[in-house]
C-alpha cells in the first residue's frame, strides 16, 4: 500500500477515523440524506483550512454565499474575513431570480469550470468544496451531461492538486447518491445517515471507501455543536493506561482501609447500588475528601445542586467551602434536556476546561433512559475511555436493581477500575445494607462483604458478614450454626434472604 | 412604433465547434427576426470567469436577454428558431409587423 498524504478536514473525530483525514489531491464524496449537516461540513473542512493557511473555494449550488456565510457565523466561523484576506473564495451558483429555458441537449459546463478554475488561481487555493451536486439538478436538466461534466470538473481538479469534498443527496435506505455520480467521480465515499432512534435523531458518520488508504469501518455518532461537527469515535479512541501509583482517599475511612489505601488516582470506580444505599453519599464524601490542590467535578444528573448539597450536610458533608473556593464545579442538569452525544461532548469540554483531579457522574444510569441501547453502550465506552485518557480519578455511579441487569453496570464494569457493590440484606426482618469490592484492578482488595451505616456522620464500615454465603448470586445462606460476625443482633441460624432493590 | 432593442449577451468557452455553432446560429435568428434592433455581446467565459461568476453562467452556451425586461436565459442548442424566440419571449418580426 503507497502512502497517502492525508488532509486535516477539520473535524478531529474524522480524522481519527479516517487515520488523518481526506486523501490529498483527491475527491472526497459525502453521500448524505437531508438534515445532515452536509454543508456545515464542508464548510468546517475549508475553514480549517483557512486556518492552516490552505486556502479554499466553496461552490455553491443550493444556498447563497450570503446565507452560508451567515448561517456558519454561529460557529465562530469569520468567512467574509476569510475572503477578504484571500484565504477563501466563493462560486455561487445558487439560483437566481429570472427564467431559464433549456433547449437541446448541445451544452456543457464550460462557465461553471472556469469559475472554478479562476477563483483556484485567484486564492492559491489548495481545498474546493462542491455543495451540492444534487443541487446542480434544480437549475440544468440533463443528467447525462451533468455526470460528463461532473467528471471532467473533477479531473481538473485533481490536475490543479486540490483535495476536494462533494456533496451529494442520498435518499435515506439506499446505499448511493441519487445521481449516479459518486461511484465513478470518487475515490472516497463517506456516508451520511440521519435516522430516528428512540425519539432521538441519530446521525452517523461512514467511512464506505477510502482508496488506497486505511481507515475505521463501521457507524460513528456525530453532532452539530457550538464549534460546528463534532464526530464521536469509540472504537478509534485509544485506551492509555497510566500507571499511577499513588492513592487518594475515597472521603470513607473503611473504604480506604478495605481498597488498600484508596483509590489509584487515575482509576475509574462505578459504585452500583439499588435505591437509597447512598450512592450519592459515597459521592459527597469522594468530592469532600480532595486535598487541598485538588479540584473536583461532579455531573449531577438526578439532583440539584441545592438538594445535593443539603443531603450531603444530612450526613456532616459540607460541600459549600469547596465550591466557595473554586474546587468544586457542579453541572447539574436533566438528563432529558439532550441527546446521548451532546451529553458527552459536555462532559468532556467541561472536563477540559475546568481540568479537574476527581470526576463524579451521579448517576450515569439516569442517561440510561434517554437514548436506545446501543446509543447508550457507545456512549459508556466513549465515555470510559475518555475519562482513563484523562487520567482523573472518576466515581461513577449506577442504579441497579440486580446485579448484571443493567447496562451501565454491564458496560462500564468491564472496563471499570474497581466496583463497588451497595446492596440491602434483610435479616430476619430487618434492612441492613452490604458493601463489597467486587474488583481493584492492581491491588489486593478485602474480599469481605461488610456491613454499613449511614447516619449523620456519613457513611460507616462496619465488620464483614463473614459466614454470608452466595450473595453475589442473590440467594444468600450461611451455614446452620455459624455465627455472623460482627453481627450480634442477627440470629445465629436461619436464612438471610438478600433483597434487591426496594 | 420605435423599434424594440434587444440587449442579449452570449456566453460560450473558448474556440469551440461548439460555441462556433452557436454564435452562428445566433447571428443567423438576429439577422432573419430582429432586423437592425438587436445588440448580441459574446462573451467568452476563458476570457472573463468574472462576468460569468457575476451573472452566475453554468453552462455554455447561453444566451441571456438582458433587454428588454424579463431577463431570460436560454441553455444549449439554438438550432431551432422559433424555440429560441420563444424561450427568449421575443415575438418575430412577422408577428409583431402584423400586430402594428
Amino acid at each position: 500500500m503507497t502512502h497517502v498524504e492525508k488532509v486535516p478536514t477539520g473535524i478531529e473525530g474524522l480524522d481519527l477515523i479516517s487515520r488523518g483525514g481526506f486523501p490529498r489531491g483527491r475527491t472526497t464524496v459525502f453521500a448524505g440524506s437531508a438534515g445532515t449537516a452536509k454543508t456545515v461540513i464542508a464548510c468546517q473542512f475549508l475553514h480549517r483550512g483557512a486556518e492552516l493557511g490552505e486556502p479554499g473555494v466553496f461552490v455553491t449550488f443550493e444556498e447563497s454565499a450570503a446565507d452560508i456565510a451567515r448561517n456558519v457565523s454561529a460557529f465562530g466561523w469569520d468567512l467574509q474575513g476569510h475572503v477578504a484576506s484571500d484565504r477563501w473564495a466563493f462560486v455561487d451558483a445558487s439560483p437566481r431570480p429570472g427564467e431559464s429555458v433549456e433547449l437541446g441537449p448541445d451544452y456543457d459546463l464550460g462557465g461553471l469550470m472556469s469559475r472554478i478554475e479562476h477563483a483556484v488561481k485567484k486564492v492559491g487555493a489548495k481545498r474546493v468544496a462542491i455543495d451540492s451536486v444534487g443541487a446542480i439538478f434544480s437549475q440544468l436538466t440533463d443528467a447525462s451531461i451533468i455526470r460528463r461534466e461532473l467528471f471532467a470538473i473533477m479531473w481538473s481538479l485533481r490536475e490543479m492538486g486540490v483535495t476536494s469534498l462533494v456533496t451529494v443527496e442520498r435518499a435515506e435506505g439506499s446505499e448511493v447518491g441519487r445521481f449516479g455520480v459518486e461511484e465513478f467521480v470518487a475515490d472516497n465515499v463517506i456516508l451520511l445517515r440521519n435516522r430516528l432512534d428512540s425519539d432521538n435523531r441519530r446521525r452517523t458518520v461512514e467511512i464506505l471507501k477510502m482508496r488506497g488508504t486505511d481507515h475505521q469501518k463501521g457507524e460513528y455518532p456525530f453532532t452539530v455543536t457550538s464549534q460546528g461537527v463534532q464526530v464521536i469515535p469509540l472504537s478509534a479512541m485509544q485506551l492509555t493506561q497510566g500507571a499511577a501509583n499513588e492513592r487518594i482517599s475515597t472521603g470513607v475511612s473503611g473504604l480506604d482501609a478495605m481498597s488498600g489505601g484508596g483509590f489509584f488516582r487515575d482509576a475509574m470506580v462505578l459504585a452500583a447500588g439499588p435505591t437509597g444505599t447512598g450512592k450519592t453519599l459515597l459521592v459527597s464524601s469522594f468530592l469532600n475528601a480532595a486535598g487541598p490542590q485538588e479540584r473536583c467535578l461532579l455531573f449531577a444528573y438526578e439532583e440539584s445542586r441545592d438538594q445535593m448539597f443539603r443531603n450531603a450536610l444530612s450526613s456532616g458533608i459540607d460541600l459549600e467551602p469547596l465550591e466557595r473556593e473554586g474546587r468544586l464545579k457542579i453541572v447539574a442538569m436533566y438528563p432529558e434536556v439532550a441527546v446521548l452525544e451532546d451529553h458527552l461532548l459536555r462532559i468532556k469540554s467541561e472536563i477540559e476546561t475546568f481540568q479537574p483531579d476527581r470526576v463524579a457522574i451521579d448517576s450515569l444510569s439516569a442517561l440510561e433512559r434517554i437514548g436506545s441501547p446501543k446509543a447508550f453502550r457507545e456512549f459508556t465506552v466513549a465515555l470510559s475511555s475518555y475519562l482513563r485518557a484523562h487520567g482523573v480519578a472518576a466515581l461513577l455511579t449506577t442504579t441497579t436493581p440486580m446485579l448484571g441487569t443493567s447496562a451501565t453496570e454491564h458496560e462500564v464494569s468491564t472496563v471499570a477500575d474497581a466496583i463497588i457493590l451497595l446492596r440491602y440484606v434483610e435479616v430476619q426482618g430487618r434492612m441492613r445494607r452490604a458493601l463489597g469490592i467486587l474488583k481493584m484492578r492492581g491491588s489486593h482488595n478485602d474480599p469481605d462483604l461488610r456491613e454499613y451505616r449511614i447516619s449523620g456522620e456519613g457513611m460507616t464500615i462496619l465488620d464483614p458478614f463473614r459466614s454470608v454465603r452466595g450473595i453475589l448470586g442473590g440467594t444468600t445462606f450461611y451455614p446452620e450454626g455459624a455465627g455472623l460476625d460482627g453481627s450480634s443482633e442477627v440470629a445465629t441460624s436461619g436464612m438471610i434472604r438478600f433483597t434487591e432493590g426496594a | 412604433m420605435s423599434p424594440t432593442s434587444y440587449v442579449l449577451k452570449l456566453y460560450v468557452t473558448g474556440q469551440t465547434a461548439r460555441a462556433q455553432r452557436a454564435i452562428e446560429q445566433l447571428k443567423r435568428i438576429c439577422d432573419e427576426e430582429l432586423q437592425g434592433t438587436y445588440h448580441v455581446e459574446v462573451v467568452d467565459v476563458l476570457e472573463h470567469p468574472d462576468i460569468a461568476e457575476d451573472q452566475n453562467v453554468l453552462a455554455t452556451p447561453t444566451v441571456v436577454k438582458e433587454l428588454p425586461p424579463p431577463m431570460r436565459r436560454l441553455i444549449g442548442d439554438l438550432s431551432d428558431t422559433e424555440k429560441v424566440l420563444v424561450g427568449l419571449n421575443i415575438q418575430p418580426l412577422a408577428v409583431r409587423g402584423g400586430s402594428e
